[in-house]
């Protein structure tokens, strides 16, 4: 196994995650994105199958090591910072909000976890180590060519202009980084990583670092105006139907 | 592939692209795309043959060669691509290094 965190402020962010996991594969950092452009990976977790002879036998695709969406140590974190935003006392007017803001939460919970078996993925792996190319999961060639990604001549400028935001976010040029975020987002719609990474790079300065800072993909409320992008996570999740955020993997 | 001019020498966009450049024309894996070899390497030839965008910021003097698109798939061949990224230590390591072991890659995000 190889893990790469695909984080352009590099191994800063990525740190902490790895040396909490302490794994005892490669773990790589990914800062200018190249999973996406040399494979094709539109969001995150994301996993790719290659064997024994170098040949991809399943694409980049939606994977999880099991039922949970985030490690134990990351949910307890979660937990403990939404029982700090947690006023003691609400006025009925602030409980209005607070149950308006976890009914949406839900919704947005269920549109990015529906239709996904993930208890299925690592037996399917387990069944390609144990059976090689007899597995039922692996596919030709032609047919990881086939699926992977569709990436027309605009989704080609769409990472250049990514990758040109990378590079000028690394430089501290952030206004101009931002401008090229804006242009990727609009060639590549669809791309969750291009759009989480740019969204979470803002937030997190937004916000003022902190654990779940990098978590932060939406325009603070009430300072919508500072927000620099066309969108936020929320409102292009809300847009999606079930499956949609994550496709259906097998 | 982020560069300062579009006088790219033939050996940094095979670092930079993956795509290597044989006399059988632009090669990645199983795939191989001719090309008029008849001069020195050129990045907008090989560029409009593989159907790579470059975008260009005039004001940081900067270009940025995006991937190829030219079968309208991400991938090209099923060949894995090469990749070679830094370790928390800023080590290299070369994902070819793992040939002749199935592998799995999977990738993560702190956001």
């Amino acid at each position: 196994m190889v893990t790469v965190g695909i984080e352009t402020s590099g191994s800063e962010a990525c740190r902490e995650f790895i040396e909490l996991a302490q794994p005892e594969h490669p773990s790589l950092i990914d800062a200018m994105h190249q999973m996406e452009a040399r494979f094709g990976v539109v969001n995150i977790p994301n996993v790719v199958w290659i064997d024994e002879n170098g040949v991809i036998v399943r694409p980049p695709e939606p994977g999880w090591p099991g039922a949970t969406q985030y490690p134990e140590f990351l949910a307890r974190r979660m937990r403990l910072a939404a029982e700090e935003a947690e006023p003691a006392e609400l006025t009925p007017e602030e409980q209005r909000e607070r149950d308006e803001q976890r009914a949406t939460a839900e919704t947005l919970r269920s549109k990015i976890s529906g239709g996904q078996d993930r208890d299925a993925y690592p037996d399917a792996i387990r069944d390609w180590v144990e059976q090689g190319a007899a597995s039922q999961y692996v596919m030709s060639p032609d047919e990881v060519v086939a699926r992977s990604q569709p990436r027309p001549m605009t989704k080609s400028e769409g990472a250049a202009q990514f990758e040109l935001g990378c590079h000028l976010w690394r430089a501290g040029k952030k206004g101009t980084a931002i401008a090229h975020f804006n242009e990727a987002h609009r060639l590549q719609p669809d791309n969750w990583t291009y759009k989480r990474q740019a969204w979470s790079l803002v937030g997190y300065e937004q916000a003022g670092g902190g654990d779940m800072g990098r978590f932060t993909q939406n325009a603070p409320p009430g300072r919508e105006d500072e927000w620099p992008f066309d969108s936020d996570f929320n409102h292009d999740v809300a847009k999606l139907g079930p499956g949609e955020y994550y496709p259906k993997t097998m | 592939m982020i560069v300062t001019g579009i006088d790219v020498s033939k050996e940094a966009f095979e670092g930079g692209t993956g795509w290597e450049i044989k006399p059988e024309g632009a090669c990645k894996g199983d795939v191989c795309i001719p090309l008029d070899r008849s001069g020195a390497f050129d990045l907008q030839l090989t560029a409009d043959r593989l159907r790579m965008a470059i975008v260009h910021d005039a004001d940081e003097g900067l270009w940025a060669i995006g991937p190829e698109s030219l079968g309208d798939r991400a991938l090209v061949t099923a060949d894995a691509p090469e990749l070679v990224l830094p370790d928390l230590d800023g080590d290299e390591f070369r994902l070819a290094t793992l040939r002749g072991q199935k592998v799995v890659i999977v990738s993560w995000a702190p956001y």
